[in-house]
């Protein structure tokens, strides 16, 4: 295959832009990310800096790829991360847009390098338990009835890489606090803190300088784990009635 | 209160008042729909203007009126606000190409909501300047029902409706409030958390269907007095 990428190039603060790359022998086999490993042996070979992007398990379950291809995060298959697209998604002769996540909350490090340390920021504030849990239950000591375990492990798929926050036209963070709000407020370890997480979570996500949901639903469609709307909902129930029903002050 | 101060201004509280003021003014829209709905009566307007009368001088209504114009104030200064601080948030450098998806509601609507907030701000201000103004600066002919003077505010609205032009931005404006409802309605329920497997679909039917009838009754209205036809029969006599 034949393909010509506009890849962004950007040294951190300073102003990027797209740099046209033409690759000739293409695999279908090849992901997106072994694509990209080509071009920058080639660019080694010829003395010019490699294209800078993230990458680790290139399994689609740490989150660490991010990548806006062709005006999508993660690119154009559905429930797929970047390390887990194929090439056989693209025709022969295709020119593809590759950018990196945009949004204020992360910066550019370097082309396709976002820091995505606010959402760390943002689960320091209240993504966990505290309180004891003891030692390691049996698995039938504490009753959690199953549709609730699913939807609650449904909400932990998440994983982090922040293509909701990409994709959202306001760069809200809202679909990633929802889940990990949802998935621990929806089991009893997790429940004992919910009221102060939520204040704490969202006090925290706004201070980070993410845009607000106007409910586009964006963030479900481009999410790589599908993470449902759903649980944005139930977060603004968390955070409403922590906000008028209980006595935290966050 | 310094907490309810906080949650005003927190990303939640500001989107739970888009969705309180946004709910009351659906509201709205159905009552002034019935009210509407009177000048299509085939009686010269007499229904339409003691409907008119008695709306500008209950007590009730004019207390409720107030509430109203501070609603569509509230909405629309914090839709700006929301939407200058969602521009800002997106950062300075835009992508060269975005596709946006949606599931379940309207894409275009969904991401367009501020532009056709505007649009429905600009519309309201012609349409207040023309018919509200009017009336409350008593610029208005009288008409006499069973030895009452009451405004006949029928008159200046059949007048409006004979240029087409204003027909034409009427219909328009309907289009654009229709796609605004389309995301407006089901949002302002998920924005406050009110979302229910078994109640979920009934309130996304429920706003579909407003969506379109409502605007659509609206906007038949000049069309059909810009013709003459009167379709309706008083109750009145």
């Amino acid at each position: 295959m034949k393909i010509t990428l506009k890849v962004w190039r950007q040294g951190g603060k300073y102003k990027g832009e797209f740099v046209e790359y033409k690759l000739d022998n293409v695999k279908e086999e090849m992901s997106f990310l072994e694509m990209m490993d080509v071009l920058n042996e080639s660019l080694v070979q010829k003395k010019e800096q490699p294209v800078a992007f993230e990458h680790d398990c290139r399994e689609g379950i740490c989150g660490t790829c991010s990548m806006v291809i062709d005006g999508q995060p993660h690119g154009p298959q559905k429930a797929t991360t970047t390390c887990q697209l194929h090439m056989r998604s693209f025709k022969d002769g295709d020119t593809i847009y590759v950018e990196p996540f945009r949004a204020k909350a992360f910066p550019v490090i370097r082309d396709l390098v976002v820091d995505r340390s606010a959402f760390d920021r943002i689960i320091q504030s209240g993504g966990y338990i505290s309180v004891n849990t003891g030692q390691a239950q049996d698995a039938n000591a504490i009753p959690v009835e199953k549709d609730v375990a699913s939807m609650a492990f449904d909400a932990a798929a998440c994983i982090g890489c922040g293509a909701c926050v990409a994709a959202c036209p306001n760069a809200s963070a809202m679909l990633f606090v929802s889940a990990k709000v949802s998935h621990l407020a929806m089991l009893p370890q997790g429940k004992v803190e919910a009221k102060k997480r939520a204040q704490a979570m969202v006090k925290t996500m706004d201070m980070e300088g993410f845009g607000r949901c106007s409910n586009v639903t964006a963030c479900e469609a481009e999410c790589p784990k599908e993470i449902s709307v759903n649980n944005i909902a139930r977060l603004n129930r968390e955070y409403l009635g922590s906000v008028f029903a209980s006595e935290k002050i966050v | 209160m310094n907490w309810f101060i906080n949650f005003l201004g927190s990303s939640i509280g500001q989107k739970v008042i888009m969705s309180l003021t946004g709910l009351f003014l659906i509201t709205f829209l159905a009552v002034h729909l019935t009210g509407n709905l009177q000048l299509l009566v085939n009686d010269q307007g007499e229904q339409f203007n003691i409907y008119a009368k008695f709306m500008t001088t209950n007590p009730l209504i004019k207390a409720t009126s107030y509430l109203l114009y501070a609603s569509i104030l509230l909405h629309a200064v914090q839709g700006i606000v929301l939407w200058r601080k969602n521009r800002s948030a997106r950062g300075g450098q835009g992508y060269a190409r975005k596709v946006t998806k949606a599931v379940g509601t309207n894409s275009f609507a969904a991401s367009n909501m501020a532009w056709l907030g505007i649009i429905i701000f600009v519309f309201l201000g012609l349409h207040l300047y023309q018919f509200w103004l009017q009336m409350k600066l008593g610029k208005v002919p009288m008409a006499e029902y069973n030895g009452e003077q009451v405004k006949n505010l029928y008159v200046l609205v059949a007048e409006a409706y004979s240029n087409p032009i204003y027909v034409a931005v009427y219909v328009f404006s309907m289009i654009v409030i229709g796609y605004h409802l389309l995301h407006g309605f089901q949002s302002a329920f998920q924005t406050l958390g009110l979302t229910h497997k078994k109640y979920t679909p009934l309130i996304k039917g429920i706003g579909w269907m407003y969506s379109i009838i409502v605007p659509l009754l609206f906007a038949i209205i000049p069309i059909l007095m810009y013709f003459n036809i009167y379709p309706l029969s008083s109750f009145l006599h």
